[in-house]
């Protein structure tokens, strides 16, 4: 591949991400109104497409304002971290054969490295607004996340068991007889739950919980700052998205009536969907439920998942 | 690699002596995590992707949101830097800094007449990690895992909250006699 090749890669995943981080916004409220009985966004453009550009004109042009007993820089810097570690994951995605950012072996644990580093950007912009509320926010963020970060990680582990790779091409490709949603689908289960959870989405949105915080860690943010923020929350649930469609649904492989592309774009709006129907359908949990949850369930299911996973694998080769 | 190798151990270094220097604790931490990614990039140009990306997940990723986490509970703000800045007197650290001076030109020294200055690089892949960690260096891994489960026991005997069942009644008498 030459050069000029790869920076048209970067360009276009870019370009496409963006656009759909900012189309999600229409997305979301046309599907959260069909499943609540009502219209949602339709009078600006055609079907109400244009509420997306008047969105973002409006972010754009509020004040931008920085409380003055905020800390200045690190508050600046908060929204700034939460884009850029999961535009970094992207880096890792294979979309179709051959059209990746980088095809690192280690793959899946970068994916890991930037999701880990995304927590900053909630602890630091909590506690930088110096408000009791973001602070709230931003400790049960942490919290939420560090833990199920653990899980997250381990349920992919059966995954690249049954690769013997941590290079997301391999792992696709793993999949040409039989997906894995088949062999592990406790893992997905798991990956599943724990990607919600990582993208602080709703059911299990209780850094920002606005019933109760007001709007949790980012309560101090506006203009663009505060878009920062919704647009790393939209790129997360397309970064799950893809992510599961990647790991457990055979990526890029399907029927040759379509081009390998448009099988990994309508997998992943299928599992997009699928987050937006959870926000429309369940209820927020105690914190101290979901932490609980995490710990007692989840962590014992996805080291026995391991456990059978290795035990079954050294099996099947013969041991 | 050698550039970057170089760049890297820079920004390192640099990282560190800010983290130090810093008053506030999080901006300090914020140093930190900055530090850990630039040795993860060292290891990177050094071979070893796997070890720089455990570096990030568990240093950067982890245990400094932990140090954050635990510095948001206690709320130190302006008491803590002005404490900070009281320790942080040229008196205290004039001396310490000269010694490692002199140290450091030492190495320097002797690094410039090694004779095998050459760097290695070998890509290390996470398969040779693993074999290595369960294979040459099991005993310690396993004496690792001890500590951690000691560590663990620990915490949850400190964390442990007695249980205090009395009934409404009962206490009442109790509070009532010692106020007798």
């Amino acid at each position: 591949m030459t050069v000029m090749q790869h920076i048209w890669i970067v360009i276009g995943v870019l370009f496409v991400l963006l656009n759909i981080a900012a189309g999600l916004i229409w997305v979301e409220r046309r599907l959260l109104a069909l499943w609540q009985n009502r219209l949602g966004p339709n009078r600006a453009g055609p079907l109400g497409l244009f509420i997306v550009l008047a969105d973002t004109l409006k972010l754009f042009f509020k004040e931008d304002w920085i409380p003055p007993f905020a800390d200045k820089k690190i508050f600046i810097l908060a929204p700034a971290i939460v884009v850029g570690s999961v535009l970094l994951s992207f880096v890792i995605i294979p979309f179709a054969p051959g059209i990746v950012v980088a095809d690192l072996n280690i793959g899946l644990l970068f994916f890991l490295a930037m999701s880990s580093l995304g927590v900053y950007s909630i602890v630091l912009g909590g506690w930088a607004s110096n408000n009791k509320y973001a602070l709230l926010g931003a400790l049960r963020g942490a919290s939420q996340m560090i833990a199920y970060e653990v899980f997250m990680g381990l349920s992919l582990m059966g995954v690249v068991m049954l690769t013997g790779s941590f290079n997301m091409g391999a792992i696709v490709e793993a999949q040409k007889d039989m997906w894995f949603i088949v062999t592990q689908p406790v893992g997905f289960f798991i990956f599943f739950i724990a990607g919600i959870a990582e993208t602080h989405r709703l059911p299990f949105d209780i850094p920002e919980a606005e019933s109760e915080l007001i709007a949790g860690y980012h309560a101090e943010y506006s203009g663009m700052k505060f878009g920062m923020f919704f647009i790393g929350e939209y790129l997360g649930i397309t970064l799950i998205s893809a992510m599961m469609v990647a790991m457990f649904f055979g990526g890029w492989l399907g029927p040759s009536f379509l081009p390998p592309l448009a099988w990994f774009a309508l997998k992943t709006f299928f599992f997009i969907g699928v987050f937006i129907l959870l926000r429309a359908s369940l209820p927020r949990p105690r914190y101290d439920q979901l932490i609980e949850y995490g710990w007692k369930i989840l962590l014992p299911v996805v080291l026995a998942n391991l456990m059978i996973t290795g035990a079954i694998a050294l099996w099947m080769r013969g041991g | 690699m050698n550039l970057l190798f170089y760049i890297s151990s820079f920004v390192a270094v640099a990282a560190t002596i800010m983290a130090i220097s810093r008053f506030h604790p999080v901006h300090a931490l914020l140093y930190l995590v900055v530090s850990f990614l630039a040795a993860a990039m060292i290891f990177l140009s050094l071979g070893t992707p796997f070890i720089a990306v455990l570096e990030v997940i568990v240093y950067a990723g982890a245990i400094i949101v932990l140090f954050i986490f635990v510095v948001m509970m206690l709320n130190l703000g302006k008491d803590t830097a002005l404490q900070e800045k009281n320790w942080l007197r040229p008196k205290v650290w004039a001396g310490p800094s000269l010694l490692v001076l002199i140290l450091l030109v030492e190495m320097i020294v002797l690094l410039l007449n090694a004779q095998n200055a050459i760097m290695h690089v070998a890509v290390v892949d996470p398969r040779k990690v693993s074999l290595s960690l369960f294979g040459e260096y099991i005993i310690a891994l396993e004496l690792v895992g001890f500590l951690l489960m000691a560590g663990i026991v620990g915490a949850a005997h400190i964390g442990k909250q007695k249980k205090k069942i009395l009934h409404r009644f009962l206490k009442e008498e109790t509070m009532a006699r010692v106020e007798i």
